[in-house]
This record gives structure tokens, sequence and C-alpha cells, in this order.
């Protein structure tokens, strides 16, 4: 318990300086190489545009922030911290521990006019809580010289996306790989399969609360998820993996096939791969006739309230909220700019990501941000439990009812 | 004068005590008895707190999850403390005069120096099937390596090991400076009378061991059940929380990135706090028992 403590003690010690004005504590959240070094670009350009703000910038690891802002929130918040919208923002807005910028929504010229797909991601209670400066899709990455090499099209529904593992599987390549260590890859997997099985409105009910996880929709989503697990369609060894190690095989060529957010083409990259190496395709279809609906979550800049600069951090968002620096920043971690106006890169993933997610029937944010905290970490384990030993569904599925219970009273 | 001398005497002592004793009651007291209040209500740690009685607990009792800690808790318990017999034979092997003893004293205790951190790193990379040194033994002799830290059955063996290794060097050097107070007349007493071996450890010098043994057996049981830096370092307690114990289980529910209830936190902390206070008494029982016999 001592060392939980003190590591939260550090974590925040960071932060607690003292402002004075004129200075900017912000705390950003990916210390990947890319997302670092475009974030930095960003803010050095503030910088140079307001030559009176001086900015105090820390970077957190990605996983390592998500404990940390909890106590940082409420001990010594920085003045802007990165931090995720939908359900995640929920228990800190409902603390009060975040501050309102509707009035920033309203009268700034970007965020009044060109936001109004995202706005309701960022919107609680009425309120706008936040700046999204990213979204990104999702979808399936495969190696397109492999698939080349053994004759395999683009599979466009779940029969010929069995076809295309089986081909693979018998060729000596896995098909899919996954690192399912911190859990919400798998939760990628399941929405997908439960998004294509059941649509737009059972994911929302699913994780609103309003559909028991055995209810025969849901039984139907996992008995899809079984068609790939019982063959071994997924890597072994998976439980053991973060979602950078298993880019791994992916690189090696020993899996073909990667589930996952836009995020993972520059890991991809740095791995030894090139552009031509890599290709996507939107998850196929499962239920035909389904509409189509696409996990899209969004990555958002807050004002804590117990912030010290809240003049200089409205203006830091609304620079963050310009078409020319969403354009930039977004070609650089190679992401889809929220602003309607931003031009998107000509980056062919970018490209695709566009098409798939401005013509999908829904955005989803995704599991963990759709479901209650407690409620996603018991789903999440018990995806990882069934990709495992998938024998144990319905011993999983009425445990996660238990949870479901508890947790929606 | 005397009687200012009195006053004084009694009087220091109370002086010197009461910063520590300010900061115990503030830090260590009081907290257990706010884990106590905050166990009987619903709270996300940042709202309103409701109370709800022994609802908590109730959940406790129908919650696999518990189980599943519990029981590794009592692995740990049992596994854990093979580190105090391995400690005494390393301490009875490294005490002797040789030339460089001293280095090798030093090296034995070196992974007790390291963090735990960089320990538990080192272990899953060491336990890794793809890259790591276990898994190149098995493919060496054409098997295929198990994936350790992935898999409900081995993963938490795999952490006790990982723990086993700085804990040995500690419960180590506790018999070190034990053997250092070990009476030479008696053990050449002892020879004389023809022990040897065994029976010359076993009647002779163990015997004068018990302070480091009861203090390295203290240390270890304690250590096992609030074992929680390796595994939070090594697997987060998955694969889908089987190798979770109580203490880890306890952050996760309360201060983890998924964690917003405080109050089930509380209730297993309460939980661990009455393991770990069956053990204390017990601990003082015996030290009670062991000063009397002095006297």
């Amino acid at each position: 318990m001592k060392k939980i403590l003190a590591s939260l003690v550090t974590a925040a010690s960071l932060t607690v300086s003292s402002a004075y004005a004129g200075e900017l504590i912000i705390i950003y959240n990916d210390l990947n190489p890319t997302p670092k070094a475009a974030f930095e670009k960003v803010v050095s350009d503030f910088e140079a545009a307001n030559p009176d703000i001086n900015v105090k910038l820390s970077i957190n690891d990605r996983e390592a922030h998500k404990p940390a802002i909890r106590n940082f929130l409420s001990a010594g918040p920085p003045d802007i911290t990165a931090w995720y919208p939908g359900n995640r923002m929920g228990p800190f807005v409902d603390a009060g521990l975040i501050e309102d910028i509707s009035d920033l929504w309203a009268s700034d010229p970007n965020l009044s006019s060109s936001f109004e797909a995202i706005k309701p991601t960022m919107t609680r209670d009425g309120k706008q809580w936040g700046v999204p400066y990213s979204y990104y899709q999702w979808g399936i990455y495969y190696r397109k010289d492999i698939f080349d090499k053994m004759g395999i099209a683009e599979p466009k529904t779940w029969s010929e996306f069995l076809a295309a593992c089986e081909k693979l599987k018998s060729g000596g390549v896995t098909p899919i790989t996954i690192g399912s260590k911190y859990l919400w890859t798998a939760a990628g997997v399941f929405d997908y399969l439960n998004l294509r099985t059941n649509g737009y409105d059972v994911h929302n009910d699913l994780t609103a609360g309003k559909i028991a996880y055995t209810d025969d929709r849901i039984r139907a989503t996992f008995a899809k998820w079984e068609e790939l697990v019982r063959p071994g369609y997924f890597v072994e060894n998976h439980t053991s993996m973060s979602w950078q190690e298993a880019v791994a095989p992916f690189a090696s060529g020993d899996a073909a096939m990667y589930v996952m957010g836009n995020f993972a083409v520059s890991v991809m990259k740095e791995a030894g791969l090139s552009q031509d190496q890599i290709d996507y395709f939107p998850f196929p279809e499962i239920t035909p006739g389904m509409p189509r609906a696409e996990e899209a979550p969004a990555d958002a800049l807050f004002i804590p309230s117990g912030a010290k600069n809240k003049d200089d951090a409205r203006k830091f968002l609304a620079f963050v909220a310009r078409p020319d620096v969403l354009s930039e920043w977004n070609g650089t971690i190679g992401q889809l700019p929220p602003h309607s106006e931003a031009e998107v890169s000509e980056d062919k993933f970018i490209q695709q990501g566009m098409a798939t997610v401005s013509t999908a029937a829904g955005l989803a944010q995704f599991y963990d941000r759709d479901a209650p905290a407690e409620m996603a970490k018991a789903g999440m384990e018990g995806f990882q439990e069934f990709m495992v030993k998938p024998d144990r569904l319905d011993a999983i599925l009425k445990r996660l009812d238990k949870v479901q219970k508890k947790v929606y009273k | 004068m005397r009687s200012g001398h009195r006053n004084s005497l009694s009087l220091m002592p109370v002086l010197f005590i009461a910063p520590a004793l300010l900061f115990f009651v503030v830090y260590v007291i009081l907290p257990i008895f706010q884990s106590f209040f905050i166990s009987f209500h619903e709270w996300d740690g940042l709202g309103e707190m409701t109370w709800i009685g022994f609802d908590h607990y109730v959940n406790l009792l129908d919650d696999d999850r518990f189980y599943t800690s519990l029981k590794n808790n009592l692995l740990w318990l049992v596994f854990y403390t093979l580190s105090v017999p391995a400690g005494l034979f390393i301490a009875l092997y490294l005490n002797q005069t040789v030339t460089g003893i001293r280095l090798y004293k030093s090296l034995f205790f070196f992974p007790f120096v390291i963090s735990q951190i960089v320990v538990g790193l080192i272990f899953s990379w060491f336990y890794n099937p793809t890259f790591g040194v276990v898994g190149h033994v098995f493919e060496f002799f054409g098997a295929a390596p198990p994936s350790i830290l992935g898999d409900e059955r081995y993963v938490t063996y795999g952490i006790i090991v990982a723990g086993l290794w700085p804990q040995i060097a500690y419960c180590m050097i506790l018999y070190l400076t034990g053997l250092n107070n070990v009476a030479t007349e008696q053990i050449e007493a002892g020879r004389l009378d023809g022990a040897k071996g065994w029976r010359l450890l076993w009647h002779v010098v163990l015997p004068q061991l018990w302070p480091a043994t009861f203090l390295a057996i203290v240390v270890t049981v304690i250590g096992a059940l609030r074992s929680f830096d390796m595994i939070a370092i090594m697997t987060q307690g998955g694969p889908y929380g089987s190798s979770n114990v109580l203490s880890y289980y306890m952050y996760e529910t309360a201060l983890s990135e998924y964690g917003y209830e405080m109050g089930y936190g509380s209730a297993i902390a309460v939980v661990l706090f009455m393991i770990m206070m069956v053990f204390i008494i017990a601990f003082l029982w015996k030290m009670y028992q062991d000063e009397k016999d002095w006297r």
C-alpha cells in the first residue's frame, strides 16, 4: 500500500509546482515516438504564436496516465490534461473535477461550427467538457504481400473471411495476431463481432446495461468468435503480450492480420514494414444487410476545474481546434482530424479510414469507453478468458450478468 | 532538583516517542479505521458516499475473483516461506573464509539491492516464450515453450519464483549476521561429543540462530501477504485475474484504471487486514513468550 501511494505521489509531484501567470502546465499521455514528437510540435507552434505564454509540458506513458489522472486532478491539477471522452470522462465530470467549456464551444469559430459530428461524445449533462484533437478508424490491418503471395483477396463477408483464415493457417501463417495482456485489444474484436452480428443499437444497449450478457444475441456474437478461436486463428500466448509486442509476429510474417486502430500503423512501420506491405480493410460483414457501424474512438484535451491558468488553457484549446493545426498534427500521427474542414492527409490508410468512417451507419467509441469502468474491466477479462478457454463461455456470461446487475442499479 | 530529575525522566521518553507516535497514528492507525468506515459505503472515490452496511462483504462471498485471490495468497504464503530454508543453506555455504568470499557474499545479496520492479521486469523477459531464456531452453530440447505468465496454471508460481530470488537473499543476510554470533565453543563442544553434519546443525547451530529464523519468518510471511509489486509489474493480475492476490485485487477495484469502487476495495483491504492480524498476533504472542522465558 505504501508503495502504491509513493508512486502516486511521485506521479503527482511532477505536476505540483506553483504556476505563475503566463505559465501553462500541460500533461500529455503518449510517449510513443511519433505522437510525442507531434504534440511537442503543436506546443512549440503555440508558444511561437503566443510568446508571452510559457508552456511546461510533461508527458506520461499512456497506461501510467490512466491511474495517475485521478490523483493529480484533485491533488495538483495541471492547466490541461489529455483524457478520453464518453463514459471515461464521466466520473471526473460528475465529481466536478473537469472545467465546463461550453462557453468556448459557443464562442470559438471552429468549435461552434465544424465539430458537429463529434460534439455528442464530448457532451455530458448538456455541456461540453473538452476539445477532441483526433480520432481514428479501427478495422483489419493485413500483410498485403502475404495475401498476394497466397492469392487471397480482401474478404468482404464472414465466409470469405473464414476461408482466408483457413488458407493462411494451412499455409503456415497464423491468421490473426493480438496481444491481450492489457485486455482492451480483445474488446476491439468483441465490439466488431457484436456490431456486425447485432448492429449498433445492441452495442449501445449492452454497454448501457439494457441487455444481459446471457442474451441470445450476445451468445450469437460469441458463437462467431468461437469460429475463430476453436481452429486456432489467433496467435498463441496472446495473454502475455502487449499490443506492441503482438506487432512482432505480424512484422516477421508469422501472422497476417491485426484487428486494430490506425495508430498501429506507425508501430508496424517502426518494426520494419513498408507502406506497400501493409493494407487495410473494414471488418467484414456477418449478418447480411446489417448497417455497418464502426469503432472510431476520439482523443481529447481537458481543463481540470482546479487549473490555475484557465485563460491561457482556453487559448491553447482554441489553438488546437484550428483546422491548420489539426491537419498537420493528425497528418503526422496518421489519424483523422475531427474538424470537418481540416485537410485529411493523402496517406492511404487515412484515406481509407475516412472513407470507412464517413459512410458508417454509427460510430462506437469503444467497449471500455461506452461501458462503465467496472463493467468494462470484468467484461474484458471475460473476453480474454473466452479466447483461452472457450469451454467456459457459460460461466463467463453468468459472471458478467452478475457484475452487470451490481453496476447498473 | 531531585524531583525535577524524576520529572524529566518520565517526560523525556514521551517527548522522544511523540513525533513517531503522531505519524503512526495519523498514517497507520487512523487509515485502518477509515478503511473499515469506507467499506460500509458505496463510494467512487470522487463523489458522495452512501451507506450500504455489509453489502460489500456479502458481495465478496459471491465473487469468483475474490476466491482466486485468496487461493493465490495461500500459495504465496506456502511457497514464499521456502526462502527461509533456502536462505539458511546459502548462508551456511557462504559462511567460510576463502579468498574473495566478501565478493561472493555481496553477489548473492545483490538481488535484494535492486528494485523489485527491475526483478519483475527481468523475470518477465526471462519467461517470454518467444525471445526469453526459458523459450530458448525449451526449443533447444525440441519442446514448445510454455507461456508461463500467460497461462493460468503456471502464472502464480512464475511470479512467486521471481519474488523468491530477492527474498532468499534477504533471509541469507539475516542468517549470515546470525552466524557471526554463533558461539564457537559450543560447536567445538558438540564436535567433541561426536555430533556432526545434520545433527550438529539441528541441535547446536539452529537453536542459536532462532532470533534470525524468527525474524526471517515474520518478514517472509508479511511479505507474502502483501505481495504486490511483482504482480503489478509482471501480469497486472492477469490473465483474466488468475494471478491476482488480495492486495492487488484491492488496488484494482479501488484505485486502478477501471477501479472506482473505494468501498469494495476497502472491504477487501479489511479482509486482508484480518488475515494479517492472525499472523501478527501470533508473532507478538510468540515474542512475548520468548521474552518472558528470558527474564
